[in-house]
Order: structure tokens, then sequence, then C-alpha cells
């Protein structure tokens, strides 16, 4: 069974977490994250991020799981949920 | 305290400008991630759940009023408006950018301090008794040999590249109040034979998925050696520890894999070869340093202070402060006061802005410009006129400040865990709260008594949990976040690392677990004076475990219960 992937990692600068979004671009929504969910698609997006960290745009990118909830991404971890919130639970 | 001269205004400039020349070329990429992940290690930045993290060092936990300040106008200007002290005795703060960290070591290197060494595997920032200089129960002040060590191992170069981190922390005093047993090395001043001074040097302690309580390794050494010793142990770790396993890279691995004795024999046999005069202090430069924390003459204040007396017999809060948060001083007409950063509600450690700012004023004004920071997450007021405690206390109350906690079960020790940190599996500071607000009554917690209770959101264990009376550990239970209690651990002169009770707990189900725990101790103690760890020391696990687990299916014999650290570590 394929999981639904998408890419996340930090802005070089100034460290946010952002996703790679449908349009290509690093978004902090997490909902907005281009889904994979082929192995082609997932090598596709980890390539769009190699690119990325070689341009000094994102540093610490890797891929994660994640739920579909309405056709969109939703965090499957504890950790994932407050890292897409961008605050701690408290 | 010590100021820095122009060598060391010299070296922390330097080194902020390499560090900004380095955060340039990191952007524009003529250095990679992985050629700059070491320089900024190095230089206490890190990159963490939501944002880079600065470790900022407080050097043996001491601070002037004005350094305060300047951390607080950091948090202002680069943070979110908070610091959070940790276990190191250091300040993090949790919301910093990249391109403004060389601003940020600018403005620090202004106020006299740094984040060097606060990561890597190098010697970290010395840490020390939060009473020392004015502890009623010492025998030498520990600050003037942890400036020693922090100027003898800043960019040492024989000692920036270990196998491993590597944490010393001294203690001056008959009680041990920082955690040194704990250590990879602790250092007890102790008077020999003659009355001259010297160092206990214990090896080989620490905590994380392997924990170990310091041994002996020579029971008095001339203090004029300090550096020669230190330079032969940390020689035989450098050759010997282990770099091919992180896990077991630590010094602690080394000494118990081949045993204190022959690690000393080692040690021995290369401090015989050591040129100790190139090496060991001169005497010149030890009474250089020492001039700096020279013993301060404090004005004549009245010992029987009527108004304090007054206000203790009218005002339950304030006496209940002066009981638990105040300490004896070694000059009469004083006490030493803990700041408990554990407001109820609040995050253990965490400090606002504007919390520093009042502090810092309260320090100018009643304590002498100085302050200290705790392992246990407070600060301190070294020195207060027991004629002005109750305007110190009245200002802290104004603050949100005023917990009159210290040293009981609401002083908990709480790691950032998941809620900041990447390597946690599970979160702290929620727990810390919850556990908190089930002791909310003032009087209970203090009818309770002096308790230990310490959180690791992982096996690293950077909230001490092996050490607390009671620890918890976060573990990450198939995706769950679960906890497992120990019981039994103690960071002082009677150090021990505590024993698992049982299967783990969800989080929620924890608070009533301590409640238990508390419950079962105040139902079997011989009185008040028999503290929680005196009890479970007569008692034993067994009758705790029972009540922890009575009604379940759970017996603790589980494979989880046997092994713990592997399963939370998921190895």
């Amino acid at each position: 069974m394929t999981h639904p992937s998408i890419i996340t990692a930090n802005l070089l600068r100034s460290g946010e977490v952002v996703y790679l979004g449908n349009d290509g671009r690093w978004t902090t929504e997490l909902s907005d994250a281009r889904i994979a969910d082929t192995p082609a698609a997932r090598s596709e997006i980890e390539a769009v991020a190699a690119e990325a960290a070689a341009a000094n745009e994102i540093v610490s990118a890797y891929l994660m799981d994640v739920r579909i909830e309405a056709g969109t991404p939703a965090p499957a971890s504890m950790r994932e949920t407050i890292r897409a919130q961008h605050r701690p639970t408290v | 305290m010590y100021r820095y001269d122009s060598y060391d205004h010299a070296f922390v400039r330097s080194r902020a400008s390499q560090f900004r020349d380095q955060v340039r070329r990191r952007l524009t990429g003529e250095l990679s991630e992985e050629q700059f992940r070491p320089l900024r290690l190095h230089n206490g930045l890190y990159l963490q759940l939501h944002a880079y993290m600065l470790r900022v060092a407080i050097p043996y936990g001491v601070l002037s009023s004005s350094q305060l300040r300047t951390l607080a106008d950091i948090a202002r200007q680069y943070d979110r408006g908070f610091g959070h002290f940790t276990t190191r005795q250091n300040i993090q703060f949790n919301w910093i950018k990249l391109e403004d960290a060389p601003d940020i070591l600018d403005a620090l290197a202004a106020a006299d301090m740094h984040a060097v060494q606060t990561s890597g595997n190098c010697i970290r920032n010395v840490t020390a008794d939060p009473y020392a200089g004015v502890a009623a129960d010492e025998i030498e002040d520990p600050r003037v040999w942890a400036e020693v060590l922090r100027q003898w191992s800043s960019v040492h170069p024989e000692f920036l590249f270990l196998p491993r981190k590597f944490k010393i922390a001294i203690s001056g005093a008959l009680e041990d109040r920082a955690a040194v047993l704990f250590h990879d090395i602790g250092l007890r001043i102790v008077k020999g034979r003659d009355g001259r001074s010297g160092f206990a040097v214990h090896v080989g302690g620490g905590q994380g998925r392997t924990p170990y309580v310091a041994q002996e390794l020579r029971g008095f050494l001339p203090r004029e050696h300090l550096l020669s010793y230190l330079e032969a142990v940390m020689r035989v770790y450098n050759l010997h520890g282990r770099r091919d396993n992180i896990y077991k890279a630590r010094i602690k691995i080394l000494v118990n894999a081949i045993g204190i004795d022959e690690f000393r024999r080692q040690v021995e046999a290369e401090w015989s070869g050591i040129d100790k005069p190139q090496i060991d202090l001169p005497e010149a430069e030890y009474a250089r340093i020492a001039a700096h924390f020279a013993p301060k003459k404090f004005a004549r204040r009245p010992v029987a202070a009527a108004a304090v007396a007054r206000r203790r017999a009218t005002d339950a809060a304030f006496d209940r402060f002066y009981r638990n948060n105040t300490a004896a001083h070694r000059t009469p007409g004083y006490r030493t006061v803990t700041i408990a950063l554990k407001e109820p509600g609040l995050i253990p450690g965490d400090m606002t802005a504007d919390q520093m700012d009042a502090v810092a004023d309260l320090a100018r004004r009643h304590s002498g410009d100085e302050l200290r920071i705790t392992y246990t997450q407070n600060i301190v007021l070294p020195t207060v006129a027991i004629d002005d405690l109750a305007t110190v206390y009245d200002g802290l109350v104004a603050a949100g400040l005023a917990s009159a906690n210290a040293g009981l079960l609401t002083d908990i020790i709480a790691c950032p865990g998941l809620d900041y940190c990447n390597l946690a599996n599970a979160r702290s500071i929620p727990l810390a709260q919850a556990i908190a607000a089930r002791f909310a009554a003032p009087e209970r917690v203090e009818d309770i008594g002096e308790l230990r209770l310490n959180i690791s959101g992982c096996i690293n264990a950077c909230g001490h949990h092996h050490a607390g009376n009671i620890g918890i550990l976060g573990v990450d239970k198939k995706g769950t976040e679960h906890y497992q209690i120990t019981l039994g651990g103690s960071p002082g002169d009677d150090a021990d690392i505590g024993a698992i009770v049982g299967p783990s707990f969800p989080a929620e189900d924890v608070p009533g677990a301590i409640e238990t725990l508390v419950e079962t101790y105040l139902a079997l103690r011989q009185g008040p004076s028999e503290t929680f760890l005196a009890a479970y020391r007569r008692l034993g696990l067994a009758p705790f475990k029972a009540a922890l687990y009575a009604g379940t299916s759970n017996t603790g014999t589980t494979d989880e219960a046997r092994a713990p650290q592997l399963t939370a570590a998921g190895v």
C-alpha cells in the first residue's frame, strides 16, 4: 500500500516550517501541500526539494506521510501536527 | 562577578564577526548546509521543530542585572518576547531567524556574553552551585574555578572535537546543589589535611539513555593542579572514547567499560607525563580572577526585621514564600531568594521580556546587581536584606513571579519536549501544567514537602527524569504519547537513578498516577519530616507499584518495564 506523502522543510533564512505547495512554491500551510501518492510522484517532489536546497532556499527537507481528509492533506502524527501549527500546543 | 578584560572582549567580538561572515557565506551558498552546520552548532544555533533556536551561555549561572536586560531586549527584538532557562543554567530563544543571529551575537558580546560551545562535541558551559559565594555552608567560592574552567575550555584546541559533548559541574559547599554527580566531571571543593583546599574529582556521571552516577576518581587534588589533571582526564577520554557509536561516546561509557580503577591508572599515567607548570594556572592569574569574586562587604542590616515578622504573621502567602523560597545567607541580616519560574499555568523555565526587566530591576536595587540561574530552571537573587524581603516579594507578585513552591512538588523541571524540540517523543510542558493544576492548593503542596519531580520528553533526559524523586519520561507508543514513571532518583549528595515503576501511562492518566503516588507516600510516611525520597528508600518500590497498578491488569512485568530505555529510544 502506498501512503500519501508531502515534502516539508525549513526556510534557510528564517527557519520557518514550509511545505512544497500545489503551485510549486513553498507554503506555510500544510493543507496546501502537493500530495504524492506514487513512487514516481514522490521522486518528483524530492527532486524539487533537492533543487530548492541547492538554491539555498530551504534546509532539512524530508518526505512525510499524511492523512487525506476531504481531499486535503492533514498531519499524521503529533509531531507534524505541532509543526504544522507553527506554535506550541500550550 | 567576572568582568571581561580586553582579551575576553576581543575574543567574543572576533567570534561574532567570524559567525557573521559564515552566515553570509551560507546565505549566498558559498557554504553548504553540511559545511555550515558544525559552525552554527559551535555558536549555539540549532534548527529545532519550528525555527532556529539560539542557546546562550550563562557561565556557571551568573548574570548581572544589565545582562538580564540584554536578554530581555533580544527576546523582544528577535524572538516572541520570552526566553527559556534550561537545566544547564543557559537560556534558549526559540524563534530566531538565521539572518538575525549575527546581530544577536554582537548584542551579546557587547554585554560580556556569548553562545560559544553551547552545542557540539566540546566542553560545554560549566555549571555551579547557584548559591555560590553567599551560601552559609560554603567551603570556598566555586565561581573562581568555574571561570578558570570557562577560559581554559573556550576554544581549547585539543578539546574542540571530542567523541561527544562534555559537561563539568562544580560545587564549593557542603550540600550539593549542582547535581555534581550527574556530570561527565563533577568537582567538589574540599579541604585537605593541611587546611589547603583542593578538589574531590568525580567522573563518568550523566543521564541520557544510559544513566550513571559519577564515581570518585581522586579524593583530593591540590587546587593548583586542577588544569593539568583535567587535561589528563580529557586526553584519556579523547583517545579512547568511542567515536564509532554516538550512543557509546560519552565518557561515562568509557569509565564503566574499563572500570574506574583502570581509568584512574590511565589518567595518573598521562598526568605524570604532563609538563604541569606549562598547563597549571599561575598563581598570579588565579589571583586576578579571584579578585572579581572577592567577598563583598554588605551593609549591616537588621537580623530580626520587625516589619518582616509582622508581614509573616498577617500574610500567609508571604509567610509561605519566606519558608520555601528563601535560604540562609552567610551574612547575618540577609537571605538568598529563589524566584520559582513555576507559576501555575505557565511554562517551567519560561520568562517574558517584561518579567526579565522587572527581575533585573529588583536585582539592581535589592541584590547587589546580580542574579543566578539554577539548573532547576529558577532564578536566585543571591543577597537580599531580610528588611527588603517584603518589597522584593511585592515586586515579584506584581511581575507574576511569586510562586512559593521552590523545592516542592510543583517546582517541576521540564524540558521543552515535543512542543519545541526536534528530538522529543512526547510533550513535557502540558503534562507539567496538568500536574501543577492537579496540585494547585499551596497548603497541600507544602504539606507533601520536599519532592523533586522531573519530566523529559525523550530518553536524552534534558528534563533530568532519572534524577527526579518522581521522574516522568515521554515515550512514543504506537504513535501516541505515553509516559513512564520512575521513583527514587536523587540529584544531590545521595545521588541515585530512579527505578522504573511499571508500564507507561497515557498523558491523561499521569496526573492521577502522581496523585496516587503522593497519597501512598502521605499514608505511609512516618511523619512530615520523612520526605518522599526517604519514605521511598525505607519502603521500596512495592507499595507504590501496588497502589499505581491496583485494579489494572498491568503488573509491571512487561518487556517494556524491563527494557524501557531501548523501547523509548525506538532502538
